[in-house]
C-alpha cells in the first residue's frame, strides 16, 4: 500500500527555481510517468520523492507516512538510476544481494531472491560477472533486478532506457511494463521520449518549467491537453494552432472559415494533424513539403501564414506547390486562452 | 629573398625546428633526473676503491663492499629504523586527515572550498626553515621534541596537500550514483562510504599513502632540526656528511633514493591524476 503524495513541493537552487509548488498524488500501483524536455525538473522530482534532495518546500507523503524528513533507506523506495549506477567492484549478484544484505536476511532468502529476480530480467547466467564485463543493457537489467529485489512499495526510475539502442529500448520497454505490473509497485518513470511515456503509463505527468502542467491518462493528455504547451510537445507532429477572431454571428473566424466554438471572449484554434482530411471546403492550404510515410503521408502546408502539417491517407495525390483545403474533424478542434495558454472548454 | 618561395616552406622549417627543440628538451630533462641516479648506483654498487677512479664504468662491478660498510656502520640501522617510523607514522596522519577532506571537497559544496583548495596547496609554499625555530621551541615545550611524533606531524604536515589533492580527484571520479544507489538500498552515509567508496578508492589511498610515505622518507630539514637522538637515516647521513669516507655516502644515498623511487614508480599513475592529467 505506497501512495504517493506530493504537496506543494518546490526546490530552489539558489536564485534559480527548479520546481513550483508542485501537487501530484500518484495511487497505489499505479505507473506514472513524468514526462517534459530537458530541464523542467523531472530527476529533481524524483530525486525529492527518493530523498537524495530536500525540497525547499512542501510535504512527501508515501504510504500514509510523511517522509520527507527521512533518509533514503528509510523511505521503502527503490531506484533506477540514469546511468544505473551498478558497482563495479561487485558482481551481478552482489549487487542484486547488496540491499537484502543491508536489510539482514538469511543467506538462503538472499539467494532465493537473488535468484528468482535474475530469473525475472533474464540474467541468470550473468551473475558471476562485474558490470565492466557486461552490456549496457545487460548493465540495465541489473540495475532493475536489484531494485526489483528489494520488493520496495516504491520504484523511481529516471530515464532507465536512454542509453540503449532502439531496438533494444523497444524490447525492454514492453518487457519492464509486463514485470512492474507483476510485482504491483508503484512506480514513478521519468522520461522525455513520449512514445515511451504513452506506452507505458497508467497517468502522465507532463512538466514544463518546474511546474506539472497536467497529470491524467495518456489518452487525456494526448486528446485533451489541459495547456497548449501539451499539445505542442506530445505528438509527432504536434498540434497545429491558428488565431481565430470572434465574429459577429458568435462563431468564430479562423483561416476564412467560420467555426462553432467557446464562449470566450478570445482563443486559439488547434488540431492534430490526423484530424485533418481533405475536402471541398475547409482551410486552404498552401503544400511546401509531401513525405510518404508508408501508411500515410505527411503533409507539410501553410495556413494563414502559419506553419500547419496534416497527416493524410497515402494513396492521395497531392504535390508540392498546389493549394488544397483541409477540413478538420469538429469535435476533434481544441480551444486555448491566448492569454493563459490554458484549454478553454 | 625570393618571393616565390611558397609560405609553407618556411612554416614547415619551423615545425621541424620546434620539433628538434622539443625533442632535445625532454632528452636533458631526462638527462638532469638519470644521470646523477646512474652515479650514485655506479658508486654505490662498486668496490670502495673504484668510487675515486676514473673513467667510470657503464656497469657497476656489484661490488657489495660499500653496501656492507654502510650497512655496519655506528648507527645506521637505528637511523634507518627511526625514518621507517617516522614514514609510517606520516603515512597513518595524512591519509586520516587528508582522505576526509579529500572527500568533503569532492562531495560538498561549502562556502570559501576553492579558497580552501588553494589554501591546501599554499600550506606548501611557506618555507620550512621559518617555520622551524618556533616549531622547535614549541615542541621543546610540549615534550614533542626529538620524538618519532613530533617529526611526523611536521611531516604529516608536509605531505597533506598532497594527500588531499590525491584523494580529492580519487573520490571525485567516483559517481555520486554509486553512493546514492547505496543510501536507496539501505545504506546509511558511512555505510555507502565503507562498502561502495573505499573498495573502489583503496588502491588510490594507497598510492597517496605510499606518497606520503617518501616525503617523510626524503625529508631532511626538519629532521636535522627537530631530532638529535632518534635522527632519522636523511638527518643521519647529513650529520655524518662531512665525517664519514666516501663510500658511505653513496651508499646511504642509494638506500635512500632506492625506496622512493620503486615508490613513485609504483604510484605515478595517481601522481599524474593528482593534476587532472589522464595517463591512459
Ligand atoms: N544541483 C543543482 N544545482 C543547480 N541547478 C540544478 C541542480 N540540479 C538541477 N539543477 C537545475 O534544475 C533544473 C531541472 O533539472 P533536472 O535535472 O530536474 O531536469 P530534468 O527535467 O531531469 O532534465 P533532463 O531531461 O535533461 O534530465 C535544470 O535547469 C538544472 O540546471
Ligand atoms: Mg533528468
Amino acid at each position: 500500500m505506497a501512495e504517493i503524495v506530493i504537496k506543494g513541493v518546490a526546490k530552489s537552487f539558489g536564485a534559480f527555481t527548479a520546481l513550483h509548488s508542485v501537487d501530484l498524488t500518484i495511487a497505489d500501483q499505479e505507473f506514472m510517468v513524468l514526462l517534459g524536455a530537458s530541464g523542467c525538473g523531472k530527476t529533481t522530482l524524483l530525486r525529492i520523492i527518493a530523498g537524495l534532495e530536500t525540497p525547499s518546500q512542501g510535504e512527501v507523503w508515501i504510504g500514509g507516512r510523511r517522509v520527507d524528513h527521512l533518509p533514503p533507506r528509510a523511505r521503502g523506495i527503490a531506484m533506477v538510476f540514469q546511468n544505473y549506477a551498478v558497482f563495479p567492484h561487485l558482481t551481478v549478484f552482489e549487487n542484486i544481494a547488496f540491499g537484502l544484505r543491508m536489510a539482514k536476511l538469511p543467506q538462503a532468502d538472499v539467494t532465493r531472491r537473488v535468484m528468482r529476480t535474475a530469473e525475472l530480467m533474464h540474467i541468470e547466467q550473468l551473475l558471476k560477472r562485474y558490470s565492466g564485463e557486461l552490456s549496457g543493457g545487460q548493465r540495465q537489467r541489473v540495475a532493475v533486478a536489484r531494485a526489483l529485489a528489494m520488493e520496495p512499495d516504491v520504484i523511481l526510475m529516471d530515464e532507465p532506457l536512454s542509453n540503449l539502442d532502439a531496438l533494444l529500448r523497444l524490447e525492454m520497454r514492453a518487457e519492464l511494463k509486463g514485470v512492474l505490473a507483476e510485482s504491483k509497485t508503484t512506480t514513478i518513470y521519468v522520461t522525455h521520449d513520449q512514445v515511451e511515456a504513452m506506452s507505458l503509463a497508467d497517468r502522465i505527468s507532463v512538466m514544463n518549467g518546474g511546474y506539472i502542467v497536467q497529470a491524467d491518462r495518456p489518452t487525456e493528455v494526448y486528446r485533451n491537453p489541459a495547456a497548449r504547451f501539451v499539445g505542442s510537445f506530445i505528438g509527432n507532429p504536434p498540434m497545429n494552432f491558428l488565431p481565430a477572431r470572434k465574429g459577429n454571428n458568435g462563431r468564430w473566424h479562423v483561416a476564412g472559415q467560420d467555426f462553432d466554438g467557446p464562449k470566450a471572449q478570445a482563443a486559439e484554434f488547434a488540431i492534430r494533424p490526423e484530424d485533418l482530411h481533405p475536402a471541398p471546403i475547409g482551410l486552404r492550404a498552401e503544400v511546401r513539403v509531401v513525405e510518404p510515410l508508408g501508411p500515410h503521408t505527411l503533409v507539410t502546408a501553410q495556413v494563414a501564414g502559419q506553419p500547419f502539417r496534416a497527416i493524410l491517407e497515402s494513396d492521395n495525390q497531392i504535390k508540392p506547390g498546389e493549394e488544397i483545403t483541409l477540413a478538420p474533424i469538429p469535435d476533434r478542434i481544441r480551444w486555448f486562452d491566448p492569454e493563459t495558454h490554458k484549454a478553454i472548454t | 629573398m625570393s618571393d616565390l618561395t611558397p609560405p609553407a616552406a618556411p612554416l614547415q622549417e619551423a615545425r621541424y625546428a620546434g620539433r628538434f627543440l622539443f625533442w632535445a628538451g625532454i632528452g636533458l630533462l631526462v638527462l638532469w633526473v638519470l644521470v646523477p641516479i646512474w652515479f650514485l648506483f655506479i658508486n654505490a654498487l662498486s668496490a670502495p676503491s673504484e668510487v675515486t677512479s676514473f673513467p667510470k664504468r657503464f656497469w657497476p662491478s656489484f661490488d657489495m663492499a660499500s653496501l656492507q660498510f654502510f650497512w655496519n656502520f655506528q648507527g645506521v640501522t637505528n637511523a634507518l629504523w627511526n625514518s621507517v617510523k617516522v614514514a609510517v607514522l606520516t603515512m597513518i596522519l595524512s591519509i586520516g586527515m587528508g582522505a576526509p577532506a579529500g572527500y568533503a571537497l569532492s562531495r560538498f559544496d561549502f562556502p570559501g572550498k576553492e579558497f580552501f583548495r588553494v589554501l591546501v596547496i599554499m600550506t606548501r609554499a611557506f618555507p620550512l626553515p621559518l617555520l622551524a625555530l618556533p616549531l622547535a621551541v614549541m615542541f621543546i615545550r610540549t615534550g614533542l621534541d626529538d620524538t618519532i611524533l613530533g617529526l611526523a606531524l611536521v611531516h604529516a604536515m608536509l605531505a597533506l596537500p598532497f594527500a588531499v589533492l590525491i584523494t580529492y580527484s580519487l573520490f571525485s571520479g567516483i559517481p555520486v550514483e554509486l553512493e546514492e544507489a547505496a543510501w536507496t538500498l539501505g545504506c546509511t552515509r558511512l555505510q555507502a562510504f565503507i562498502k561502495v567508496v573505499l573498495p573502489l578508492a583503496l588502491p588510490g589511498i594507497m598510492a597517496s599513502a605510499v606518497f606520503a610515505f617518501v616525503i617523510s622518507w626524503n625529508e631532511v630539514f626538519a629532521a636535522a632540526v627537530l631530532t638529535i637522538e632518534n635522527r632519522t637515516l636523511t638527518a643521519f647521513l647529513l650529520q655524518s656528511l662531512n665525517v664519514s669516507p666516501l663510500p658511505l655516502k653513496f651508499a646511504g644515498g642509494a638506500a635512500l633514493v632506492m625506496p622512493a623511487l620503486i615508490f613513485i614508480f609504483a604510484v605515478r599513475k595517481y601522481l599524474f591524476a593528482m593534476w587532472g592529467i589522464a595517463n591512459r
